[in-house]
């Protein structure tokens, strides 16, 4: 994938560029706002990462310029404003996602991953598959190994973000943000134990576990034994 | 029933107000030198008229007694007759001139008056008119002895002065009624008028109180001391808005600026972790790091996010909640943690209230309540969650039947990075309730601890909004 990082702290950039190449992408970087827009104008870029602050042009206006000309690829907006209204914002100007400084690099990778997936296969499929787990969308079904599972609805869409996102770690924040919606900090491990309940539905009674822990990032529904 | 309640406050902060006081002790004042000077004038007009009224009586004494003098009593006699018969039954003047024994010989007076007064050589009397009626006038009259030890009166029927004297105290009366009624009714549209403004005032100072700062008192370009009062408020909320703008930037900087080498020393762990196998010591060591600067990290944006919750910056992010739907939402979220220690939930949520608020800022004020009240609740005990609308306010309780907290201590637990002396070993940071603090009353809401008798039980109260102008964008 070639991604554009668009930062005007070096060692940020760096550190993304570094994460970035290897996990096998290739990374151009911009230093200010003016630079970084004319790039994403003249090339083609898979995703681009946003600072919010940034000298030139801020990343904003940035996005919406891109926006304007009907440029839509997916970008990521970074900034050390973590105000929920710095969010809304961030959102309403075009952005597709927004991360608050510091994150954990799992993190960036994730939302990344989860960006460039939403925007390329928006897929209409009314039925979702990881391996022999099966969900049916339209009758609000979910089978392994063709026994079905009962779940609370909230599992249910729980799930369904895992599955939309298969193969690819799934923050806490993320499943926060999109299975809750609602933008906030728990202070427990509330999350855990929502996802301890799901796995105890759909992995316990079989060979091997689909819903996998990432420590120190999150969670991966994965479609083999690894 | 707003309206009417608005109404009677304003009535009584009429009647409270200074303008008002001012405007009442000065109708007092006026009404009694208005008074005063009423007293003078009738005093001086009346005894005017009683002197008019006694020079007529001496100019008859004078003419009556230069023909005595000229033609003795015959003549004396028959000028008392010939004026009877002049003036009639119409005249005032009343003559009568009598024996040594007082037995009446001629004039319009039947006989010597009884239960006369002197007073000042003068002589009053009641004067009876018609004695069907009872009709009595007053009379005043001066009296003579004549050689010969005949008696003379001469005197004027004074009822005229007296109704006079009457009428003037009754315009008198109603004048000063009138006035007194003139200067309450003055005062009281002048009060009005300024309680008007001092209104308009305080109207800017409570929404600004309730986070609007850019609101300014109204001018009226009269340039009048209210104008100026008005002005050097305006003046003085403009630098007090610079104020806080600078507060708001230089947090942002410093969140900025703090953060982003907090940021990178974070990086920098993490970096340095994914290089060791990951059940290396070091690889331990540095993880251990790394939870460290993320708690350093929530703590700094906690407070920053209090700070700027508190400051009234983040009203952008409103939006209609319907608090049943809000709190059912809450309690879905919290249930596998209260099962898992075995606790029992109660809600009452019966009632769909919409109204107008941050619902991230709520949630997020929500779950830290209930996260305490899951954390200090023994396993097995009982939490509850209820709504209720009281007429223009949503209540929202939680209640357990904890270890709760010392009454004493209800004050000091919404300070930042306050822990009760039990809590210090648990985790947290002592911002999780100034946050909660902080997001009530930026929506006007309050909070309010009570002992659940055993336990805590923590009320909140929010007013049900509309949106206003202000937060729709």
């Amino acid at each position: 994938m070639r991604i554009l990082i668009i930062e005007d702290d070096t060692a940020t950039a760096t550190y993304i560029q570094k994460g970035l190449i290897e996990a096998g992408h290739t990374v151009d970087t911009a230093a200010r706002g003016d630079d970084g827009l004319a790039l994403a104008m003249g090339e083609h870029y898979q995703a681009l990462i946003v600072d919010r602050m940034l000298p030139g042009l801020d990343g904003l206006s940035l996005v919406s310029t891109l926006r304007e000309q009907n440029n839509n690829t997916p970008t990521l907006i970074l900034s050390a404003l973590g105000e929920v209204d710095d969010r809304v914002e961030g959102l309403r100007m075009g952005g597709d996602d927004y991360l608050t400084k510091p994150f954990s690099f799992s993190e960036l990778l994730a939302r990344l991953g989860a960006l460039v997936r939403r925007t390329t296969t928006e897929t209409k499929a009314t039925v979702l598959q990881v391996g022999e787990l099966t969900m049916d969308l339209l009758g609000r079904e979910v089978k392994r190994e063709g026994q079905v599972i009962d779940l609370q609805p909230r599992e249910f869409r729980l799930l369904e973000y895992l599955m939309r996102h298969s193969n690819q770690i799934v923050t806490r924040t993320m499943l926060l943000e999109n299975v809750w919606d609602y933008n906030f900090d728990p202070q427990t491990n509330v999350i855990d134990v929502h996802i301890s309940r799901l796995r105890s539905k759909i992995d316990k009674s079989f060979s091997y576990q689909l819903l996998n822990t990432i420590r120190g990032a999150g969670y991966i529904l994965r479609e083999s034994k690894a | 029933m707003v309206q009417d309640i608005s109404y009677v406050n304003q009535k009584r902060r009429l009647f409270h107000s200074y303008t008002f006081r001012l405007a009442l002790l000065y109708a007092i004042m006026f009404s009694t030198s208005t008074l005063i000077i009423f007293y003078f004038f009738y005093l001086f007009t009346a005894s005017y008229m009683t002197e008019q009224m006694d020079n007529t009586i001496q100019a008859e004494i004078q003419g009556l007694a230069e023909r005595y003098n000229q033609e003795g009593l015959n003549g004396l006699t028959e000028l008392i007759a010939e004026r009877v018969n002049r003036q009639q039954a119409t005249g005032n003047s009343i003559y009568l001139l009598t024996t040594y024994r007082l037995e009446p010989l001629v004039g319009n007076l039947d006989r010597w008056p009884k239960n006369a007064q002197i007073n000042d050589d003068w002589l009053e009397f009641k004067l009876e008119i018609n004695e069907q009626t009872n009709e009595t006038h007053l009379a005043r009259a001066k009296i003579f002895r004549l050689p010969g030890s005949y008696g003379l009166l001469v005197g004027r029927d004074i009822n005229q002065l007296t109704e006079a004297k009457r009428r003037i105290i009754q315009a008198l009366t109603w004048g000063l009624a009138m006035m007194v009624l003139l200067a309450f009714l003055g005062g009281l549209v002048l009060s009005r008028r300024t309680v008007r403004k001092i209104e308009r005032i305080n109207q800017t100072a409570q929404s600004i109180m309730s986070g609007d700062l850019s609101k300014r008192v109204p001018l009226t370009n009269r340039n009048d001391d209210f104008d100026q009062v008005a002005d050097n408020l305006n003046q003085m909320l403009d630098r007090i808005q610079a104020l806080m703008e600078d507060i708001r930037r230089v947090s942002d900087n410093i969140a900025h600026d703090l953060r982003t080498p907090l940021a990178r020393l974070r990086q920098h762990l993490e970096e340095a972790r994914l290089q060791e196998p990951a059940s290396s010591k070091s690889a331990q060591n540095l993880e251990q790091s790394i939870r460290e600067a993320d708690s350093l990290l929530v703590t700094f944006n906690a407070l920053l996010r209090i700070a700027r919750i508190e400051a009234g910056q983040l009203t952008t992010g409103f939006t209609q909640i319907d608090y049943r739907t809000f709190l059912e939402d809450i309690v879905e979220f919290y249930e596998p943690l209260m099962e898992d220690k075995y606790q029992t939930l109660e809600t009452g949520l019966d009632t769909h209230i919409l109204s107008w608020g941050d619902r991230d800022l709520l949630f997020q004020a929500l779950a830290n309540l209930i996260e305490n009240a899951i954390k200090y609740t023994p396993e097995k005990g009982n939490i509850s969650l209820t709504l209720t609308r009281h007429v223009d306010d949503v209540i929202i309780t939680i209640s357990d039947n904890g270890p709760g907290i010392p009454e004493s201590e209800y004050e000091n637990v919404f300070r930042r990075f306050y822990r009760l002396d039990q809590s210090r070993t648990a985790s947290g940071n002592g911002l999780g309730l100034s946050m909660v603090a902080a997001v009530i009353s930026m929506h006007n809401g309050d909070i309010a601890l009570n002992n659940n008798r055993p336990g805590l039980k923590i009320q909140i109260t929010l007013p049900v909004t509309k949106p206003s102008p202000i937060t729709k964008t």
